[in-house]
């Protein structure tokens, strides 16, 4: 912070008399950042999320980038049959010939394509649910919030499978099938943060100035709660993909020919043993999506919640 | 069992003829964070002697209970604790957790400021003064209830008996203060620190805590360290003062020389600053400005923006306390001899800058009264 | 306490109905229950296709059908099966044993490794056993569970390979000929249920033990903590007694409202060591349109789940005197 005030006198500028260093803070005096350069610095503090963060956005464009310039199509049948890796197939290919490098690459696309997606339908739906329900209390609270309860008493993978059966097949409407019971959770989230953010004072003085509900909530609950809805949105997306590939696995999400993650494992796990490279690729790559950002999720909770003060030993 | 290390009066290593139970000398507390060393206590020395009670003065952030915590060996884990405190000439920084342990409650015991989380709200009051007891002597079940209602007494809690299966949730904060009061004054300890024991609760109940202090005090014989940010509060009950400034200590001496020949310009503030009923007439004087950064301490005396007395050299050298009208009054001022006979008012401004909204406030207050 | 069960069961109820009704309507219109009969090579006679609608109440509409369902239920009938021989009470009753002592074991297991790990890594915050502890509970989030039970499976196998005989039982959830006398039956399953307990397992532990660690974190920088200190107990006494105690509180609550994600886990685990289970038995229902299968796996499932979470509920009054149902 200080060294930025030592100046050194440029040749030729007018001579300066008495210290060349500047008066110290004499004050108490809070150096004027920004919100979103406080932020910034925080998660940049966070040395694993940064790292995380470069990982991820590496292999997302190799899935994007690296999966439109590869050699081979996912679909694609080589003449290579059950091949281990080599530098043709860097990840080896199946009994049929199929690249896996190709494959797992869009497998990463569809993966991600769907924990976005129910990632950003969920937070939308479900934060305007749980803030709707949370600001207005009493019966419109308990109403709202039964609903949620009843979706959350399902286990989800299973109420997926079925639905997914019924609609499913393709990326966005098993994006959807998952959103459409997800929603529930963030809903809760959300409602905790409202109600815990109604109760400080300066939501009261909004009020006592004569605020109106709209106003309250578009102007002070949402930008208060936006750090947490962000954090959980981003935990979400690994969620998804946990969810997704499961679902894969079981048979109930993306079909063939298309791919997924969670289809290829569930297609490689009777070939441990013979072709273990079909197994062990799409496993790791969706270890290190959700691992990924699940610590951009603690960075961005470090960086996002203020009352959060760290002293590090 | 109870005295494992040998702490009794005869085995007094203290130098003979001296009389302090509690000797603090240079302790220096800072914390590393994310905007670099916070020095929160910068060399600070006193000494507590048998029996008497020691306020130390300061606004919030002034290191007055980070210095008591560091007694008390109770910081976190990332706080850097040098110098010394020497309980009856034991040394306590860098003791051993074992050692503190047999020390913390049975020798120096400790108040905190809010009533309503210095308790654990799952265990009965009963249960949290047994406890207590219990942790020093070896004493049955019975026993340390029945000390515990011995305890409840000498604070004045009404019938005891039954208070003892409440849980702290079923108490209003004054009650639960007393509880807290009680567990310290368990094992009779030599010292008790209170800090800030008045701050959280209403003005109403201010008063009962201070008595339930002073009963436990009678009862234990124990010095006392009160800790405040309210002269008022130190007034009449302090022996000596010690007055804390960006984690200097930048007064002290006797409660008498401290009210009544300040020798610092920020004790002359704090005074003026106080309401007193024996000069009706007069005007608070306020302080102006707010206490230094305490990351990236400017060099000089802390308090130089805000004092009226403030000369170039202020802003350079940092002046030591130093003896004034006696040898135990000690001021850190460049210029205490200045202030001989000076009041509050000549020094401070007693102008208030929003005229039109004490106007208003005075306004109302005289509507409703 | 009583009264607040009760009138907690109570309110379960109407939740009950509801979502049971949502999810037959759901499980209904999902697809045909007959279409493995009609696609079938050669085509079965019309007869067969009519009695099989009429034993499946197909020729009902759908409103009266759920009505026969709910009502049926009282009666002790869950209704019937795609697969005529199937009487859905009594199978489900066998997968439901079977799959129960897999959930709660591994919850147990679990909860235990996540106190004490989340203890240890908060009163040993920024050490090298809490990054190490936080690395691994991280990692533990990430792993899709079925891949990590398919490798928990095949090392499995590894090993007996390089045993030469069966050590670790990496297929079903008991012996096909179980052996004689209890204690050895008792021994084989528990060797079946192993792997897929830890599979399970560690999935819950790693959220969980992140969730202790915070919890303990919060309750050893409160002012109680630091009284207990002052008063002299030792660290290891207001560790446990002050900070343990009141750490373990939300815990309870936390667990509750895994249960119906840990039931899902279970789903999976379940499918990788192919045992006959409540999972095996949904998902065979779900590909064969077998409404009333499914409706009598989500009936058991939520009914499991809202007793589960009302069993939290009375437990953290019990652990917390704040909190007082009336």
């Amino acid at each position: 912070m200080s060294d930025e005030r030592t100046r050194v006198a440029e040749p030729g500028s007018a001579p300066t008399a008495g210290p060349s260093t500047p008066a110290p803070d004499r004050e108490f005096t809070v150096a004027e950042r920004s919100q979103f350069q406080l932020v910034l610095r925080r998660f940049r503090q966070h040395r694993l999320a940064v790292v995380s963060l470069g990982v991820l956005v590496a292999l997302v464009l190799l899935a994007y980038v690296g999966g439109a310039l590869w050699r081979h199509d996912f679909g694609e049948f080589t003449p290579d049959n059950s091949q281990p890796p080599s530098w043709e197939h860097p990840f080896g290919t199946d009994a049929q010939g199929k690249d896996q490098f190709a494959q797992v690459l869009r497998g990463t696309q569809i993966s991600l394509q769907i924990a976005v997606l129910v990632a950003l339908f969920s937070t939308v739906v479900g934060t305007v649910w749980g803030a709707v329900a949370g600001y207005f209390g009493g019966l419109v609270d308990t109403v709202m919030m039964r609903i949620s309860d009843l979706i959350l008493t399902l286990p989800l993978l299973v109420v997926a499978a079925m639905l997914a059966h019924r609609f499913g097949g393709s990326w966005w409407l098993i994006s959807l099938v998952i959103a459409g019971l997800y929603w529930a959770y963030v809903s809760r989230v959300s409602r905790g943060v409202v109600l815990s953010l109604r109760e400080k004072e300066f939501i009261e003085a909004a009020e006592a100035m004569g605020a109106g509900d709209v106003r309250i909530i578009l102007r002070h609950l949402v930008p208060n709660a936006l750090g947490s809805i962000i954090v959980n949105a981003t935990i979400l997306i690994a969620v998804a993909i946990l969810l997704e590939t499961a679902l894969s696995y079981l048979g109930f999400g993306v079909r063939p020919p298309d791919t997924s993650l969670g289809l290829l494992v569930s297609e490689a796990q009777t070939a441990l043993t013979t072709r273990p490279w079909l197994f062990y690729f799409p496993g790791l790559f969706i270890i290190l999506i959700a691992l990924t950002i699940n610590f951009i999720g603690d960075g961005l909770r470090d960086a996002l919640d203020p009352q959060q003060t760290k002293v590090r030993a | 069992m109870t005295e494992r290390i040998d702490l009794s009066p005869e085995a007094d290593s203290a130098p003979p003829g001296s009389d302090a139970v509690l000797e603090v000398s240079d302790l220096t507390v800072s914390f590393p964070t994310d905007d670099g060393l916070v020095q929160a206590v910068r060399g600070v020395s006193y000494r507590l002697n048998r029996g008497e009670v020691l306020g130390i003065v300061g606004e919030s952030g002034s290191g007055k209970s980070v210095t008591s915590l560091a007694v008390m060996g109770l910081l976190a884990g990332s706080a850097r604790v040098s110098g010394s405190v020497r309980f009856r000439g034991t040394e306590l920084v860098g003791a051993s957790d074992a050692e503190l342990t047999r020390i913390r409650g049975r020798h120096i015991s400790m108040i905190f400021q809010d009533p309503m989380t210095s308790l654990n709200p799952v265990y009965t009051v009963g249960y949290q003064i047994a406890e207590a007891v219990q942790a020093h002597k070896d004493v049955s079940k019975r026993d340390a209830r029945e000390r515990a209602i011995e305890l409840l007494e000498i604070v004045r809690i009404p019938s005891p008996e039954q208070r003892l299966d409440n849980y702290p949730h079923e108490l209003s904060g004054g009650m639960r203060q007393r509880i807290v009061i009680a567990i310290a004054m368990a094992n009779d300890p030599d010292v008790i620190i209170a800090d800030e024991p008045t701050t959280a609760l209403d003005v109403t109940v201010q008063a009962q805590i201070m008595e339930a202090l002073d009963l436990a005090r009678a009862a234990t014989g124990a010095a006392m360290v009160l800790i405040t940010h309210d002269l008022g509060v130190i007034a009449g009950q302090a022996d000596r003062v010690v007055v804390m400034y960006a984690g200097k200590l930048v007064e002290t001496g006797t409660a008498e020389d401290v009210f009544y020949a300040p020798r610092m310009p920020y004790t002359l503030g704090l005074l003026g600053s106080l309401p007193r009923l024996d000069r009706r007439t007069e005007r608070l004087t306020p302080i102006g400005g707010a206490p230094p950064s305490v990351v990236h301490m400017p060099p000089g005396c802390p308090f130089t923006p805000r004092c009226p007395l403030a000369q170039p050299v202020c802003e350079t050298e940092e002046p030591e306390p130093a003896p004034t009208t006696g040898p135990d009054h000690l001021a850190a001022c460049h210029f205490s001899e200045r202030l001989a006979g000076v009041e509050p008012a000549d020094l401070f401004a007693t102008h208030v800058t929003d005229e039109t909204a004490l106007a208003e406030f005075a306004r109302e207050t005289e509507k409703r009264s | 306490m009583l009264a607040f069960a009760v009138r907690r069961i109570a309110i379960s109820v109407p939740i009950l109905l509801l979502s049971s009704f949502i999810v037959f309507m759901l499980a209904s219109l999902s697809g045909n229950p007959l279409n493995e009969l009609l696609f079938r090579n050669p085509p079965p006679p019309p007869q067969v296709i009519a009695l099989e609608t009429e034993r499946l109440r197909l020729d009902v509409p759908l409103l009266e059908r759920y009505w026969l369902w709910l009502s049926g239920l009282f009666a002790g009938d869950f209704g019937p099966s795609v697969q005529s021989n199937l009487d859905i009470g009594s199978e489900l009753a066998s997968r439901f044993l079977v799959t129960m002592r897999l959930i709660l074991v591994a919850m147990l297991v679990a909860l235990l490794l996540a106190v004490v790990v989340g203890v240890v890594s908060a009163v040993k915050q920024y050490s090298k056993t809490d990054y190490s502890a936080t690395f691994v509970g991280f990692l533990f989030l990430a792993m899709p569970s079925f891949w990590f039970a398919i490798l928990l499976k095949q090392w499995g196998i590894e090993f007996n390979n390089a045993v030469g005989q069966q050590v670790i039982y990496t297929i079903g959830a008991s012996s096909v000929n179980p052996p004689d006398g209890f204690w050895s039956n008792v021994a084989d399953i528990a060797g079946h249920m192993v792997l897929p307990t830890i599979s399970l397992a560690l999935i819950s532990y790693a959220a969980w033990s992140r969730y202790q660690r915070a919890s303990m974190l919060e309750v050893m920088n409160s002012d109680y903590i630091r009284l207990a200190r002052a008063k002299g107990l030792s660290r290891r006494r207001v560790m446990v007694k002050h900070g343990l105690r009141n750490a373990l509180i939300p815990l309870t609550t936390v667990t509750a409202l895994d249960l119906a994600a840990i039931i899902s886990g279970a789903v999976v685990t379940e499918t990788v060591f192919q045992w006959r289970g409540m999972g095996d038995f949904v998902l065979n229902g779900i590909r064969t349109n077998d409404v009333y299968v499914v409706m009598a796996w989500l009936l058991v499932t939520a009914t499991v789940v809202i007793l589960f979470n009302l069993v939290a509920d009375l437990l953290y009054a019990v652990l917390d005197p704040r909190i007082r149902y009336v």
